[in-house]
């Protein structure tokens, strides 16, 4: 049977200088939900998703993924056991076309296969929304799409978990809905570590919310209990816990 | 018709039309067209690096040399006939370019620009400090017995041209096949955007290095097939100017096309050839020519072609 939790971090640590952006983070993440990373600018979210994708070099502490220590390993060879990650700041291919795009993010595994390589990148850019600009040059893309592509990339890659570094950043009313549709269907059997400011967001997807401020693991629970967490409040007011 | 078979169409077109050449040209331009074929091989191992993987090696002078010298030596010193002492040039170029690629590629941008020229410049320098075999900056004639493969004479006109041909046609189709392979694609990858392409999954380190590796065999091939067609070995070919040419042949023809490179040595040599009849500072008018395209097809020719007319070129 597989492991409840998929990925585990202990003592997760990132300093730069004598700045700590994340300090000893132990942190779960279940199997096939659903769990918002929140907490105020600077809290340190990116650095540790960063040092969980392989991005960011951690100064101490380890990783693993459904039971393997990964802590020594690059980025694509995460990937390759099953992560997928979007950039915070959309990071595409701009001179190639849309299709393109989906289809470089499938064919890692399915380069040997031209027909199911060939329906994966359909399957995509039909379940995205963007079939109909499949031949568009990426960097022509309006911004929203150009940030609905960045998620496509990573869907194509069939993730085991999916890392969404502040996907809804910048999308109108009706895309973030859309967003929030697909997070609910791709979770039966995706788990999904999405970092988000939009609180809406978290309330109609995660199953699961953590907060980390000033690089420490603040609290963590259903999204009722972390809003209701005094010290959480604090941490976003601004406020001492003990008014 | 689908653009997998507009490519093939048009790949064969060109070698068709290269084929053609040799009978409507007259003596001196089918001399011209054998040379331009070579160094459009070299033009075509430097744009896999440079136009589709997206680094700019100042350096490939050490593989052309390779390649060169390769042959050279092997004939010459070795005394081996044409056919093993090619392979031992493409080898030779080949593990170069592992050897160079693995310390170079662990830089990036400008510093992997002045990483590979430097081992140019090394590259270089060993030739002219082993002159009592490479007769340094003099160099040394394949004496015409030697340039023959199974009784057929390799210096005549038409073989020559005939080789060049099989040669270049060789790379230019092999490498238009690889460019729109699942490999080539994710080459273009790194040139997009090497990060994403690393965090979708790819060992883009490995790529660059196989990318390197590719680009310097063929450009090996270019060497070897220059000394062998035209018999002449020197230090000259490794000096930094034979590192700067594919760079204008490739910016001129069109980056990441794999027209381009014919293009950009055609236009280039017939410029030269031109102007030179009109004035002493024949390279003032190709470096005007050169800054007009620049400004005007900053995608080079193929780019323009690319843009405007075949959006499938690949």
């Amino acid at each position: 049977m597989a492991a409840v939790n998929i990925l585990e971090t202990r003592g997760l640590t990132k300093s730069y200088g004598g700045v700590h952006a994340n300090k000893d983070v132990d942190f779960v993440l279940p199997r096939n939900k659903i769990t918002a990373l929140i907490g105020p600018n600077g809290a340190g979210k990116s650095t540790f998703v960063g040092m969980v994708s392989g991005r960011t070099l951690p100064t101490r502490g380890t990783v693993h993924f459904e039971g393997q220590d990964i802590s020594a390993l690059p980025a694509h060879k995460r990937m390759q056991l099953g992560m997928a990650y979007t950039f915070q700041i959309t990071s595409i291919f701009p001179g190639l076309s849309v299709e393109d795009n989906v289809s470089l993010a499938a064919g890692r595994k399915l380069a040997h296969d031209k027909a199911a390589h060939a329906a994966k990148t359909v399957a995509v850019l039909e379940k995205i929304g963007l079939s109909d600009r499949r031949d568009q040059i990426a960097s022509d893309l309006s911004y929203g799409h150009r940030r609905v592509l960045e998620i496509a990339l990573g869907l194509a890659q069939d993730p085991k978990l999916f890392i969404l570094d502040e996907p809804t950043q910048g999308l109108a009313e009706g895309e973030v809905d859309a967003f929030v549709t697909l997070m609910r269907g791709l979770a039966k059997d995706t788990t999904i570590l999405l970092i988000e400011h939009n609180m809406r967001v978290v309330a109609d997807t995660a199953d699961h919310v953590t907060v980390l401020d000033q690089g420490r693991l603040l609290a963590s629970g259903s999204f009722d209990e972390v809003q209701a967490n005094t010290a959480v409040q604090s941490a976003y007011l601004g406020t001492p816990a003990n008014v | 018709m689908t653009t997998q078979s507009k490519s093939i169409t048009l790949h064969l077109g060109v070698l068709a039309v290269l084929a053609v050449l040799f009978f409507v040209l007259p003596a001196y331009h089918v001399g011209a067209f054998s040379r331009i074929m070579v160094l459009a091989i070299y033009a075509i191992g430097f744009n896999l690096l440079f136009g589709y993987t997206g680094l700019l090696s100042l350096g490939h002078a050490m593989f052309f040399a390779a390649g060169m010298y390769g042959f050279g030596l092997s004939v010459n010193l070795g005394g081996l006939p044409v056919i093993p002492a090619f392979a031992i040039a493409v080898a030779t170029a080949g593990l170069l370019a592992v050897g160079a690629g693995y310390l170079a590629l662990r830089t990036i941008g400008v510093a992997f620009m002045i990483v590979t020229l430097m081992f140019a410049q090394t590259v270089y320098l060993v030739i002219l400090y082993f002159g009592e075999y490479t007769r340094g900056d003099e160099g040394f004639i394949v004496q015409q017995a030697q340039r023959s493969i199974a009784g057929i004479d390799l210096t005549s006109e038409t073989a020559r041209y005939a080789t060049a041909f099989i040669l270049f046609a060789l790379c230019f189709l092999v490498m238009a096949r690889l460019v729109q392979s699942p490999f080539g694609r994710r080459l273009v990858a790194i040139r997009e955007n090497e990060e994403r392409a690393r965090m979708l999954g790819y060992d883009v380190g490995r790529l660059k290095l196989q990318a390197l590796v590719v680009s310097g065999t063929v450009s090996g091939v270019a060497g070897a097939a220059y000394a062998l067609l035209f018999g002449y070995v020197g230090a000259s070919f490794a000096a930094v100017h034979y590192s700067i040419f594919p760079l204008l042949w490739v910016l001129l023809g069109g980056a990441g096309t794999t027209i381009g490179p014919l293009i950009g040595v055609m236009f280039m040599f017939y410029l030269i050839d031109f102007s030179s009849g009109l004035t002493n500072a024949y390279m003032l008018v190709a470096g005007v020519a050169l800054v007009l395209i620049t400004l005007f097809a900053p995608h080079g020719l193929a780019g323009v072609l690319r843009k405007k007319v075949f959006k499938w070129l690949p």
